[in-house]
């Protein structure tokens, strides 16, 4: 090799392209200016009833000022036999980055998909919810980004509302809202739902005032509460709009429910 | 005659004295792709009654310099989609590469007699293409584009979908990236706000609204470029034109502009 080079110092770079300075870095190691996420607006919202679980969003899909799609699903089935999840009994919602959300969705549909083909049953919402929590978690130092909401009916037949933190901090819960506009419908859930800050009228002063007492409500009520606080949200919120997508989920099955909400 | 290729064209050492390359970093983490250098603009696309519109100018700018002008920004997929890129040009030609790749594995496999025998449609092309795109932003090694796949589902209906460098992918009646979806999909809106109507859309008002949308484009953002691509996509296939001319334009409007569009004095 140096018999054939013109160039006096061999220990430099030389012309070749495979002599040019390697770039020495630890394997995985990076410098990123990219910025991997956004947020993709729009709202979510489960409510658990005595024999049923309604789980709910809007199908606004945003981009800072714009909106990128009137109609885009946050609610799905999960873990049906086929690809159509006509015999599902799960439903996630995810909000926050959209496409995290669909990673997230087509990950645990397939684990319970597995889960189905492995031991020949369906998997049950505790279950469900437990792996969610722990999918969630294995990418804790680079978060799947969205905000999720479990529902299914439980073993015995209760409505059952699992919520979580994009890392998979999670519990489970009569009503929860999610995304958005969770700061605006969640202290209406909190009234409606729960009776917070009701009380029987005339039982008294001070602490002897007594609490509304807490009677499960039925499916018509809370068909109606989600959609008044989409509504209202809708109202105060730019990135929540376009349509309302319902998942009723009973012992008969999920009935999807589509409403339009105001567009503008 | 110096003849080894490796020093053809550099400097000679027995002039300049040896390559100080001491410049050039040797250490420090592998660098991925952190912006866009060479760039395209808006892509816009609208579905009407039996198919999709989509149409790109042909500019590739750096920066605000409008290098090339003879950039064609819509790709034909198997005969059966058109795939429009936004953004960095080099990554579209990776892109570009990549789908050929595709599409000749895909040829081999599939028996052209059967017809349409498990072939590649819009759907499974831009599912596969958010894949793809999202598979890198986890890599944080992102294709900085902005893509819209046009063509027709499994169902044969008209498909219309656009996949970001995150991997967000979406679906609309119409679809505009970059400044299009500021200036053109308000107009392509009012011609097909919802999927009903945009079923109703004939062929010909769908490529007036979207040459309209160039027009507007081209009138207002300053990266465009009056030469453009336009493809229709139907069940009969693509008709793809690459050397289009926008034409009739004019600013006589711009003198009755008061404010910023909504004053009327």
């Amino acid at each position: 090799m140096a018999m054939f080079s013109q160039n006096p110092i061999m220990n430099g770079p030389n012309y070749s392209f495979s002599d040019t300075p390697k770039v020495n870095a630890p394997e995985g190691a990076r410098q990123h200016r990219f910025d991997p996420y956004t947020d993709n607006g729009g709202s979510t919202l489960a409510i658990a009833g005595k024999d049923f679980t309604i789980m709910a969003g809007d199908t606004r899909l945003t981009s800072g000022y714009s909106i990128n799609s009137r109609y885009h699903p946050k609610v799905f089935k999960i873990g049906g036999t086929t690809a159509d999840q006509k015999d599902a009994s799960i439903v996630l919602s995810v909000v926050g980055f959209a496409a995290d959300g669909e990673a997230l969705k087509e990950r645990l549909d397939a684990i319970c998909k597995m889960y189905r083909y492995r031991h020949g049953k369906a998997m049950s919402v505790k279950a469900c919810a437990q792996r969610l929590s722990t999918i969630l978690y294995q990418k804790r130092f680079f978060p799947y980004y969205t905000y999720a909401i479990l529902g299914g009916l439980d073993e015995e037949g209760n409505g059952a509302v699992y919520s979580y933190d994009p890392v998979g901090s999670y519990e489970r819960e009569q009503c929860r809202a999610g995304g958005a506009a969770a700061s605006l419908i969640m202290p209406f859930l909190d009234n409606q739902v729960n009776f917070k800050n009701q009380y029987v009228p005339g039982s008294g002063e001070g602490h002897a005032l007594q609490e509304r007492p807490r009677n499960p409500l039925s499916r018509t009520e809370v068909e109606i509460l989600v959609k008044d606080a989409f509504d209202g949200a809708v109202e105060r919120h730019i990135e929540v709009g376009d349509g309302l997508q319902m998942m009723v989920i009973t012992k008969d099955g999920i009935e999807e429910i589509l409403l339009p909400l105001k567009r503008d | 005659m110096d003849h080894r290729p490796q020093a053809w064209g550099r400097p000679r050492d027995d002039i300049y004295g040896a390559y100080d390359g001491s410049y050039l970093q040797t250490t420090g983490p592998k660098q991925n792709t952190q912006a866009p250098v060479v760039t395209g603009t808006s892509v816009v696309a609208l579905k009407f009654k039996d198919g999709v519109v989509i149409a790109a100018d042909n500019l590739a700018s750096y920066g605000s310099l409008a290098r090339f002008t003879d950039v064609k920004r819509l790709r034909v997929f198997l005969d059966t989609s058109v795939v429009g890129f936004g953004g960095d040009v080099s990554d579209m030609q990776y892109l570009d590469r990549h789908l050929n790749e595709l599409a000749i594995d895909e040829s081999y496999e599939t028996d052209p007699s059967a017809p349409d025998a498990g072939a590649l449609n819009a759907a499974n092309l831009h599912k596969y293409l958010q894949k793809l795109m999202y598979k890198r932003r986890n890599d944080f090694d992102p294709l900085w584009n902005q893509i819209l796949v046009a063509g027709l589902d499994s169902g044969s209906k008209p498909f219309l979908a656009s996949v970001d460098l995150r991997g967000t992918a979406f679906s609309s009646p119409s679809l505009a990236s970059g400044f299009g979806a500021a200036l053109a999909q308000p107009i392509m809106r009012k011609y097909a706000a919802t999927e009903e109507d945009a079923a109703k859309l004939s062929r010909e008002d769908a490529v007036k609204v979207v040459q309209e949308c160039m027009k507007v484009l081209y009138y207002r953002d300053a990266r465009s470029m009056d030469k453009y691509s336009i493809a229709v996509v139907t069940k009969e296939g693509v008709e793809l034109k690459e050397d289009e001319q926008l034409e009739k334009q004019s600013w006589a409007f711009a003198e009755r502009i008061r404010g910023y569009g909504t004053q009327t004095v």
